[in-house]
């Protein structure tokens, strides 16, 4: 069994199992037994039980569940005012006792879809709470944005009611669409399978794997979409758990993406896909993995940062790789990127020396960029059209709480954020006048 | 006397760790190519200035560590003791969990008083080890939000606490195309605050070291660890002990005092740059020989076209004629590009150093009007080789040369506090848009005052 230390315990507590675990936690020294400092909440039980009866059953503490039976039925009034108003205390009380086991809370990841009820209601229902029992603690929220064809009559409105809160509520929102991890974990099953490159390319460094992970199969087709938005997350945070020569907190990355307080949505990319079995890697294969960093097909949400405005763009390299290839490939890149005219070398580096399982290195980029307004008037687009006709709505307005002006406010909130995204592009290629010095007597 | 150096942020612990390391390095080293009794005296004089005797088998290095997330304080002071050639103090050090965010109001109005009585604690500590206390040398990057912010915080505690004692603050100016996005901000807010409590501010240039690992040192993939490695070079070629015109026979035994004596005459002007020749990769040392006239006539060209490094000099840069008619207060004389100086330091390490004619360092051309070139000018010297460099000349001048970094990061922070951008999270701790416009305006003055030199 391994040692539990600070990269381990910034993720899971180290508890002696025996006697119910009421004794205190285990701070330094050899594994005991690991549970996660995290809460699952689902309104229905399916999910929740599969992952309790599988491998993973050890690590989530039953304590830490907040469970019902029938589910939302899709509809974000019931997740949010319903379930919200209920269950409210016990949330509460258990968030508290998580945070009590932590020695310094710095960040809550809030994980959930935008288009169904429970994870879009009363997800950001908890957003809100957190917020106002923690207000010092970062709120990072993964949403995954309903596709294209997606089968849910009503995500237009719980996606669009969900956005009002991610846009007050939340500190950086990541967006992810499943089309986007769809079409990478089919651009990595074509290279697998082909036939020059396949063998070569090392099956535990494909970012679908759950290498290192304890599960050994993948069985759901979801798995491999949810195995890169894990690995999103891992590189998200490995600065934070791993040394480097220059680390990039979680609190980093919020003061320097978010230039204005309601553009917090960041665009992520993950490089490589995979690796080669070839260990040597020319700094030219690492300078493609810098590219591909901005090319539309490894973006997780269905975007082209390239060709839209960049606001601010972060990379986190983990691995064999220093600050000359860094700067080289910035260099390199820079010309072809669009950046604001107030941020025109506006660039967050970090370095970690640590690399993912089964890579000598890798990428994460971060970009606050005008590229996420087409998915935004695009969810508006298919809220109007529903609205419009008063579709379902009375299946929302008679849950109590619910209004009328929820919705209307709702809209109202994504067309603002639309429209700063649109008066930033406006600037786009325009002539740039700097501002004149100050001047002293 | 002592110096206790402050470490702050990652940078400033990272880079620390290297000056401690290269100093270390330097004393126990056969390279010394003097007397036996000369290399006895400088060891001496180095350990009383850097290190503590302790009930330690390895010299204790006089410095607090300081830091708000644990991981890089932890990895220091372990690779530091793993050498058992010297250690810190493990009570030395301090650190929280959270960091700072990069963000320079929450280093120095959240951490900063949160933290000050544990902090200026240790450095009282540190302080009361020493018989006598020369000053404090404190290590930051001005980019981050722990050595930008905590560290401005810091300076000023200690100018209150020790109002005697000199201060001299090493500052690491970011990569142009940043490291940070809002690192123009942190640079401008760090520069205003240290001008208040700081008596000087020593320099590095990420971008110039860089250069200078790529081409003088060819080093092919440069990581920070390189660049701080020629950042402690160079800072030891200053640091080291020296004999000074006033120390007669002995070493001298306040640097920072002798430096601020010479370099900083006005306190409008505190600026310091920093350049040492040669630098080479390791294994070419033993091909190379070098003569002090050629050399210092390097040194001097360098210091003129503001070169930062050997190579790539310009060479058509000349200093302008004294002695026409044209009155010298007019900038627009000088000839373009010409770097002035207010006051310069040329410090040798080597044989034979004392036959060295500085005669073209003296040269009143090089100067401004309002200093006497014979105090304008100063040079340390000792025989005694510095870090199996046969030769090594070092040049800590207040010039120009800073100049333009300087307006970059002015003008580049302006723009961006013009669109208001990233205000929010600074206000969010307390620094006001009226702060900024504070700093603002002191630079502003600084750099004005540099342009009419």
């Amino acid at each position: 069994k391994g040692i539990y230390d600070e990269a381990l315990s910034s993720f899971f507590r180290n508890v002696d199992a025996r006697n119910g675990g009421d004794r205190p936690d285990i701070y330094k020294g050899k594994i005991c037994s690991l549970k996660a400092r995290a809460l699952l909440i689902d309104m229905e039980e399916g999910v929740v039980n599969e992952i309790l009866q599988g491998p993973l059953r050890d690590v989530f503490d039953s304590k830490q569940l907040i469970t019902d039976v029938s589910g939302s039925g899709n509809n974000w009034a019931v997740g949010h005012k319903l379930y919200g108003y209920r269950y409210r205390e016990s949330i509460v009380e258990k968030l508290r006792k998580t945070a009590e086991h932590c020695d310094c809370l710095q960040c809550f990841f809030i994980i959930h879809s935008m288009g169904g009820g429970t994870g879009s209601g009363l997800g950001t229902f908890v957003l809100n709470l957190l917020e106002d029992e923690f207000p010092e603690v970062y709120r990072f929220v993964t949403s995954v944005y309903p596709s294209g064809e997606d089968d849910v009559i009503t995500s237009p409105y719980n996606s669009v009611l969900a956005m009002k809160e991610l846009n007050e509520h939340a500190d950086c929102v990541l967006p992810i669409e499943n089309e986007s991890l769809f079409d990478i974990v089919n651009k990595i099953h074509q290279m697998v399978n082909s036939g020059k490159l396949g063998s070569t390319v090392k099956q535990n460094s494909l970012v679908t794997s759950s290498a290192g992970g304890v599960k050994t199969v993948q069985e759901k087709p979801f798995d491999a979409m949810n195995n890169i938005v894990a690995n999103l997350l891992l590189n998200l945070t490995s600065s934070a758990r791993f040394e480097g020569s220059l680390n990039m907190d979680l609190n980093e990355i919020s003061m320097n993406l978010v230039p204005f307080p309601r553009l917090h949505y960041l665009v992520s990319s993950l490089t490589p896909l995979y690796t080669l079995a070839d260990v040597n890697v020319p700094s030219r294969r690492l300078d493609q993995m810098f590219s591909d960093a901005f090319s539309r097909d490894h973006q997780l949400i269905q975007a082209d940062p390239k060709h839209s405005l960049y606001l601010a763009c972060a990379l986190l390299v983990r691995g064999n790789v220093q600050v000359s290839d860094l700067r080289r490939n910035i260099e390199r890149l820079k010309p072809s990127l669009h950046f604001v005219s107030w941020n025109q070398e506006g660039w967050k580096t970090g370095l970690c020396s640590v690399p993912p399982v089964g890579h000598s290195h890798s990428l994460l980029a971060l970009a606050n960029n005008t590229c996420v307004k087409p998915t935004f008037i695009e969810l508006k687009d298919k809220f109007m059209k529903l609205y419009k006709k008063k579709a379902h709505l009375h299946h929302y307005l008679h849950i109590d709480g619910m209004e009328q002006s929820c919705f209307s406010e709702a809209i109202s909130s994504l067309s603002d954020l639309i429209e700063e995204y649109n008066e930033l592009d406006a600037t786009k290629g325009g002539p740039r006048t700097d501002p004149s010095r100050l001047k002293i007597a | 006397m002592s110096i206790v150096t402050v470490q702050l942020g990652q940078c400033g612990n990272q880079i620390g760790h290297e000056v401690f390391n290269a100093i270390c390095g330097d004393v126990r080293g056969a390279h010394g190519l003097c007397s036996k009794k000369e290399n006895e005296s400088y060891r001496d004089a180095c350990k009383e200035r850097f290190f503590s005797e302790e009930e330690s088998e390895v010299p204790v290095a006089r410095a607090v560590l300081v830091d708000m997330e644990p991981k890089v304080i932890s990895q220091t002071l372990s690779i530091a003791a793993g050498s058992g050639y010297w250690k810190y103090d493990d009570r030395s050090h301090f650190c929280q969990k959270q960091g700072s965010g990069n963000n320079w109001a929450n280093g120095y109005s959240v951490h900063g008083p949160r933290h000050k009585e544990v902090i200026m604690n240790l450095v009282q500590k540190e302080a009361e080890k020493c018989d006598r206390l020369s000053g404090f040398f404190t290590m930051m990057s001005m980019a981050g939000g722990t050595g930008s912010g905590l560290g401005a915080f810091v300076t000023q505690c200690l100018r209150d606490a020790f109002p005697t004692s000199f201060i001299l603050n090493h500052v690491i100016w970011p990569y142009g195309t940043g490291e940070v996005i809002v690192q123009n901000y942190n640079s401008v807010l760090t520069l205003s605050h240290l001008y208040q409590s700081s008596d000087a501010l020593l320099v590095h240039e990420n971008d110039v070291i860089h250069k200078i690992c790529a081409q003088l040192m060819n080093i092919k993939q440069i990581s920070f660890r390189d660049v701080n490695e020629v950042i402690a070079h160079q800072l030891g070629s200053v640091f080291q002990p020296t004999y000074t015109a006033g120390s007669g026979l002995h070493y001298s035994r306040n640097p920072l005092g002798d430096l601020m004596e010479t370099l900083v005459p006005h306190p409008e002007f505190k600026m310091l740059g920093l350049r040492n020749i040669p630098q080479m990769p390791e294994n070419s040392l033993a091909y190379s020989t070098f003569s002090w006239p050629g050399l210092l006539k390097h040194l001097r060209q360098m210091l003129i076209a503001n070169a930062k490094m050997e190579e790539g000099i310009d060479w058509q840069v000349r200093p302008p004629h004294l002695g026409s008619s044209i009155p010298s207060s007019h900038s627009t004389n000088k000839p373009l590009h010409f770097n002035t100086s207010i006051a310069n330091l040329v410090i040798l390490r080597g044989k034979d150093m004392h036959s060295v004619d500085l005669g073209s360092f003296r040269d009143p051309s090089l100067y401004t009007s309002w200093l006497n070139p014979r105090d304008a000018f100063n040079a340390w010297k000792t025989p005694r080789a510095f870090n199996k460099y046969e030769k090594s000349a070092s040049l800590v001048s207040n010039s120009k040369n800073l100049l333009k970094p300087l307006n970059s990061v002015v003008g580049k922070a302006w723009n961006m506090f013009a669109s208001k951008a990233y205000i929010h999270q600074y206000t969010k701790f307390g620094i006001e848009e009226e702060d900024f416009l504070d700093s603002f305006t002191a630079l502003e003055q600084v750099i004005s005052s540099y342009t009419i030199l």
